[in-house]
């Protein structure tokens, strides 16, 4: 990453300012020319570096209090396919592909859902069952019961 | 939740404008103004219905490594054991989990070469292995739940 784009991750990393003209403060604050500052956003925008520019909400004051990382054993031939579908569901707002640990750990899809109630959770995540069902082999949902630890991720 | 907070909500989570006025442009598509919009988004900030505004970045591409971390710790030892693991500041959040695998965590370190000295002093602090399961593949669409 080049000194620009990390002067410009260090400035917004917290968050924009609320002001009617925020990207000329964030030009200010770096000393970067706002042109070359949206070019800069725009680059980090195109190759992933910044996912997206917006509001964060809070899951449980929306009302979404049921949690559950859901874990999925699926065929390996079958999980890129099937993975995609699964992470465009709208309840579901993390879905990876990770290794399986044998003989411990036997899930290689995982999938957070997110749902008002641990009934509308359940059927979400009965929802994720029918459509893995033809190359699934085995699932389980984790429901978290206490946040020990939270802090962002943040340039040091 | 009032009606322009479920605006907010459901137009915000992504598509902010790179543009002289980004506030008055979103303002007007919403059918509010700019200064209620960014009154209204100060207020949700301090009433913690947004955690954050501003850009989203994606810490693995910025640089990083990160890995997701599992462990079974038995209950009379979990309190020392979450009190080990949380004092690394690599630790970036740390939850208690329903399962066999009660104690779930990510690491995020500089590099990929950082991250297996980190599980191993965590395993020889705490007594207990660690399953490190980095992500291979991403199916990640957007964030956008609805208000």
């Amino acid at each position: 990453m080049n000194a620009m784009d990390e002067r410009i991750v260090r400035a917004t990393q917290a968050g924009l300012p609320l002001v009617a003209e925020p990207w000329r403060a964030v030009a200010e604050t770096t000393g970067i020319p706002q042109a070359q500052l949206f070019d800069r956003v725009e680059a980090m925008l195109a190759d992933g570096r910044i996912r997206r520019i917006g509001a964060v909400p809070n899951h449980y004051a929306l009302g979404y209090t049921a949690n559950g990382m859901s874990v999925w054993d699926v065929a390996d031939d079958a999980v890129d396919e099937l993975g995609a579908r699964v992470g465009a569901l709208p309840f579901v707002t993390h879905c990876y592909r990770r290794p399986r640990r044998l003989p411990h750990w036997r899930y290689n899809l995982f999938a957070m859902v997110h749902g008002r109630s641990r009934p509308e959770t359940d059927a979400r995540v009965a929802e994720i069952g029918a459509l893995l069902a033809p190359a699934l082999r085995a699932s389980d949902v984790l429901y978290s019961t206490r946040i020990l630890k939270k802090t962002g991720m943040r340039l040091a | 939740m009032d009606e322009l907070e479920r605006k907010v909500i459901n137009r915000l989570q992504g598509g902010f404008p790179l543009c002289e006025r980004p506030f008055a442009a979103v303002a007007r598509e919403l059918g509010t103004d700019e200064v209620t919009l960014i009154a209204k988004l100060k207020a949700m900030l301090e009433a913690g219905t947004l955690t954050r505004f501003g850009p989203m970045y994606d810490a693995e591409r910025l640089g990083g490594a990160f890995t997701l971390c599992a462990m079974s710790v038995p209950e009379p030892d979990f309190e020392r054991v979450a009190a080990r693991v949380n004092a690394h500041a690599e630790v970036a959040h740390n939850y208690e989990r329903a399962h066999h695998f009660n104690m779930w965590f990510v690491l995020a370190a500089a590099s990929r070469e950082a991250i297996a000295p980190l599980i191993a002093a965590i395993e020889a602090e705490t007594g207990y292995p660690v399953l490190d399961l980095p992500r291979e593949q991403e199916y990640f669409i957007e964030l956008r739940l609805v208000a």
